[in-house]
């Protein structure tokens, strides 16, 4: 927000109408309805790619757009039957998978959580030779593409003995997350007034306490906020799993959609679609209950 | 700024009294904070970018093993010139980045102006629906796209062009770099459109009211005020996708994985990633995907300057509203 930007509403008043007069009404009626007409027709790809993902797991087949068949949960079956699905038979069963895909996006989203606010913290309320340096060096790594530093990433995780683990993918993954996240919260500490923290600290707690007990509850929305995004990016996560985790013995959905994805052009998309929507279930629902938050999320700044 | 400065000063004596105080014990705190995030930051930044510019002078390998290879100087750089794909890959590269970028940034311009001249809740869905690609993992959105691009009967593009006359056929195989830029495009205009929306509602409406009142027409408003309004913006986001789509390959890793030809699709960071993580031929190259990786290293860390110095990263994502210096 720039203090100077006047407030983009200042009065109440509508606005007035766009410059009209010299045309028709329906012409006028049709300019009103273009802007709409144009982005339904730019969006459609998106709708068509999400309405044919949520209803073909049900038909035993889709041509196109068009079900063949009638409506079955035959696709579904991995879910009560995974030995009868022959495209599952030499994968790793379902509900671990689900499991490991939990554990990772929770284990990631708690270290970036709890990484971030002792960082942001630090950044937004101590005095400490560096400072500077680190906060410049936050915003630079911010917009650095990490996914560059793979290769010597490999290295680092071999020499740590965290090759091929699911903790080593976690903490590549919540570093990687790091500067984002140091930043937001750093944002959110600022906007916490001092009087009460200073208050705390005269009643002679000590400062990790008063950052716990009596901070921490009034950054909560920022929490909330990262914490949706560490989640969803790491639920979401495929390259991390599928270079660090090549055994597979952890391996998450990603690795399973995308082991069934390249089984060849003519794949079976029921049981394919079905997973993939299994999958990505989660997500839609977090975007459907806390799509206000993750816009603002992401517009915040996000790698793209 | 000053203010703060006192005020932070003063808890930092009030916490303990002041005669004892020594600022060892305060940088024991600060410690405490930020050790975590020092250490995960020297572990998986500091360190792979030295590894990765050290290791592109060795000619580490599968064949050599982790701890048997040796130094040889520029030879990577040099077999870089030298090498025979190279300049198709360059090429690749550059096309690539061009047109996806382009996509990305005129949908993204596109959206925001659009979506923010309807209705506003209706406007606020369809940005939420641009979000989607972004927010699915990127197999299950690449998997609805192999979909769409699927031979007959399957693909959805087949039934619609159908009508025009055009022969089905699977696209990824005939067409793979219409695939990769329609893939990349849906998922990267979202990036734009959320800077330009929220840039558009920065600016104070009674620009908009004036330009109104005047008799301005919708492209008049747009051409007139909002764009010239959006300059930076949309600086800032070109520079930081062009970056970013220079990196990135995991789309194109998971639709054509840089074929169907021999490096028909290849692009310079998937070409690193073949190389040193997951070679056809067995041997794992480290030392000469690192050298690849290097220049894309060296090429992140510099624009990641520019933007951090010339286009005020800070003032453009969410900024801190205090700074305690």
């Amino acid at each position: 927000m720039t203090t100077h930007a006047a407030p983009s509403h200042a009065t109440d008043a509508p606005l007035p109408p766009l410059a009209s007069s010299a045309m028709p009404a329906w012409a006028a009626g049709l300019m009103r309805a273009l802007p709409y007409a144009v982005l339904l027709l730019f969006t459609l790809p998106i709708l068509l790619l999400y309405a044919w993902l949520t209803y073909s797991s049900f038909f035993p087949r889709v041509e196109g757009l068009w079900p063949v068949g009638a409506f079955t949960l035959e696709n579904w079956r991995f879910l009560w039957a995974p030995e009868s699905v022959e495209q599952l038979r030499n994968k790793p069963p379902i509900i671990p998978l689900t499991l490991n895909t939990l554990v990772f996006a929770l284990a990631t989203t708690a270290v970036v959580l709890l990484v971030s606010s002792m960082a942001g913290y630090a950044l937004s309320r101590l005095h400490f030779p560096g400072r500077r340096a680190f906060l410049g060096s936050v915003l630079l790594l911010h917009s650095f593409p990490s996914v560059t530093l793979l290769i010597a990433t490999f290295i680092v995780l071999r020499w740590l003995g965290l090759y091929d683990q699911l903790l080593g993918v976690i903490l590549v993954k919540a570093a990687f997350e790091l500067p984002l996240g140091i930043w937001i919260m750093k944002g959110f500490f600022d906007t916490v007034p001092w009087e009460l923290e200073m208050a705390a600290l005269v009643d002679g707690a000590g400062r990790i306490t008063t950052w716990w007990r009596v901070v921490m509850p009034l950054v909560r929305p920022g929490l909330l906020a990262l914490g949706l995004l560490a989640f969803v990016s790491g639920w979401n996560e495929f390259l991390l799993p599928f270079v660090f985790m090549p055994s597979g013995s952890q391996a998450t959905l990603s690795q399973l959609v995308r082991a069934l994805l390249g089984e060849g052009r003519f794949v079976d998309y029921g049981v394919l679609v079905a997973v993939g929507l299994y999958y990505v279930l989660p997500i839609l629902v977090l975007f459907l209950v806390a799509q206000e938050q993750l816009m603002r999320i992401y517009g915040g700044g996000v790698k793209g | 700024m000053a203010l703060v400065e006192e005020r932070a000063n003063a808890g930092a004596v009030a916490a303990t009294p002041a005669a004892t105080i020594g600022w060892w014990r305060r940088y024991a705190t600060a410690a405490f904070f930020m050790g975590p995030a020092l250490v995960l930051v020297a572990a998986f930044f500091v360190a792979p970018v030295i590894i990765t510019l050290g290791m592109s002078l060795t000619d580490m390998a599968t064949a050599t093993g982790l701890s048997n290879w040796e130094w040889v100087g520029l030879d990577n750089y040099e077999r870089m010139t030298r090498g025979s794909f190279t300049l198709l890959i360059l090429g690749n590269t550059i096309f690539y980045v061009v047109v996806t970028l382009a996509i990305n940034v005129l949908a993204g311009l596109g959206i925001a102006l659009l979506s923010t001249n309807v209705d506003q809740r209706v406007g606020g869905v369809f940005r939420a629906l641009w979000l989607l690609p972004r927010i699915s993992p990127s197999v299950v959105y690449t998997l609805m796209w192999t979909w769409a691009a699927a031979a007959p009967p399957y693909g959805v593009i087949n039934q619609l062009v159908e009508p025009f006359g055009v022969e089905g056929r699977y696209w990824i195989n005939s067409d793979p770099w219409l695939i990769v830029f329609l893939i990349n495009g849906f998922v990267g205009a979202s990036f734009g459109m959320l800077i330009f929306t929220s840039a558009i509602k920065s600016i104070p409406e009674e620009l908009f009211r004036a330009a109104r009142v005047d008799g301005a027409t919708a492209w008049q408003i747009a051409q007139r005020i909002t764009l010239p309004l959006l300059r930076w913006p949309i600086l800032f986001v070109l520079t930081y996708q062009t970056m970013s789509l220079f990196a990135s390959y995991e789309y194109i890793l998971l639709t054509t994985n840089g074929g169907p030809g021999l490096y028909m699709t290849e692009v310079w960071s998937l070409w690193a990633f073949h190389t040193a993580l997951s070679s056809y031929f067995g041997n794992l190259e480290f030392g000469y995907g690192a050298a690849l990786a290097a220049v894309l290293v060296i090429m992140g860390l510099l624009v990641s300057f520019v933007l951090l110095r010339i286009f005020r990263f800070n003032d453009l994502v969410a900024d801190p509203r205090i700074e305690i210096t």
